[in-house]
């Protein structure tokens, strides 16, 4: 229910999402770099005043596999996701195949207040949770009035 | 968006109802699918991130294959979105399945978010080799 409110409905973002499906099913001359909302893994980032909150949706990956990297404040999540589906040569027939497969990469900019020593991960049920602490000095303070 | 009556679709194989319900909002997600058949039977993998087995339900019978999720994810205090690809908690989807499957003998697992059924087919309809007797 928590989750529900701090995620609305983005009517703009869902536009956004089903022109990237049509694009990526048509094939219809994407960007050469992709295209910036979307891709696998689908991701949400939020915020708290002491820390950035990543998630990533990437079921179905070894977490040992996924390569996490701060640098510059730059997130970057890789990794690489294979196939479940028999081999062509393999008596069997596709019915349907919608889920990634594949090299993925996906990178966030983080805010200048970021601290590169303060990242923990976390995997469970397929979502990848990063968690970056903000640097103590940019915190709102309350000041003490004399 | 806020909204007070919300049309709500669920995917059904082949039609798509549409139903509305008013008060609470209910959005779902479709989960992406692979499904493959072989001559056992079908696969079918579903992405269902998010989602730990005790929020996870599973139903087959003669006609339908039902797959139902919520996603639950730990969240800090305070947090508020900045960016969202996922914006519903809901996976649901559902297939209409033919008569030589045996659904009563469904076979479901759940691993990092991913979930396999598989549903083999009654044995009368697997193919059987037939042995050539030379008289």
């Amino acid at each position: 229910m928590f989750y529900r409110s701090v995620f609305p409905r983005d009517l703009l973002s869902e536009l956004d999402r089903l022109q990237r499906e049509m694009q990526q099913s048509y094939e219809f001359s994407p960007s050469i770099r992709g295209l910036a909302r979307g891709g696998f893994p689908a991701m949400n980032v939020g915020n708290t005043p002491h820390s950035v909150e990543i998630y990533a949706f990437a079921p179905g990956i070894d977490p040992a596999t996924i390569a996490v990297q701060l640098e510059k404040g730059v997130l970057t999540i890789a990794g690489e996701r294979a196939s479940v589906l028999p081999p062509r040569e393999a008596n069997a027939t596709v019915h349907i195949e919608e889920r990634f497969s594949g090299r993925f990469r996906r990178v966030v900019t983080l805010p200048d207040d970021a601290d590169p020593n303060a990242v923990s991960a976390k995997y469970r049920d397929g979502v990848l949770h990063v968690s970056v602490q903000r640097r103590q000095a940019a915190q709102p303070r309350r000041i003490s009035i004399e | 968006m806020e909204t007070t009556s919300e049309v709500a679709r669920t995917q059904d194989a082949g039609t798509s109802a549409v139903q509305v319900k008013t008060g609470e909002e209910v959005r779902t997600l479709m989960p992406l699918v692979d499904i493959f058949e072989d001559s056992e039977g079908i696969t079918v993998e579903a992405d269902l991130p998010g989602v730990a087995k005790d929020r996870l339900n599973v139903q087959a019978d003669r006609h339908r294959l039902i797959i139902e999720g919520d996603v639950v994810i730990d969240m800090p205090e305070g947090m508020e979105a900045q960016y969202a690809d996922v914006q519903a908690t809901r996976y649901a989807r559902s297939f209409a399945l033919s008569g030589e499957l045996d659904a009563e003998r469904t076979e479901a697992s759940l691993k990092d978010g991913v979930l396999t059924v598989h549903i083999p087919k009654r044995s009368e309809f697997c193919p059987r080799k037939i042995e050539v007797r030379v008289s």
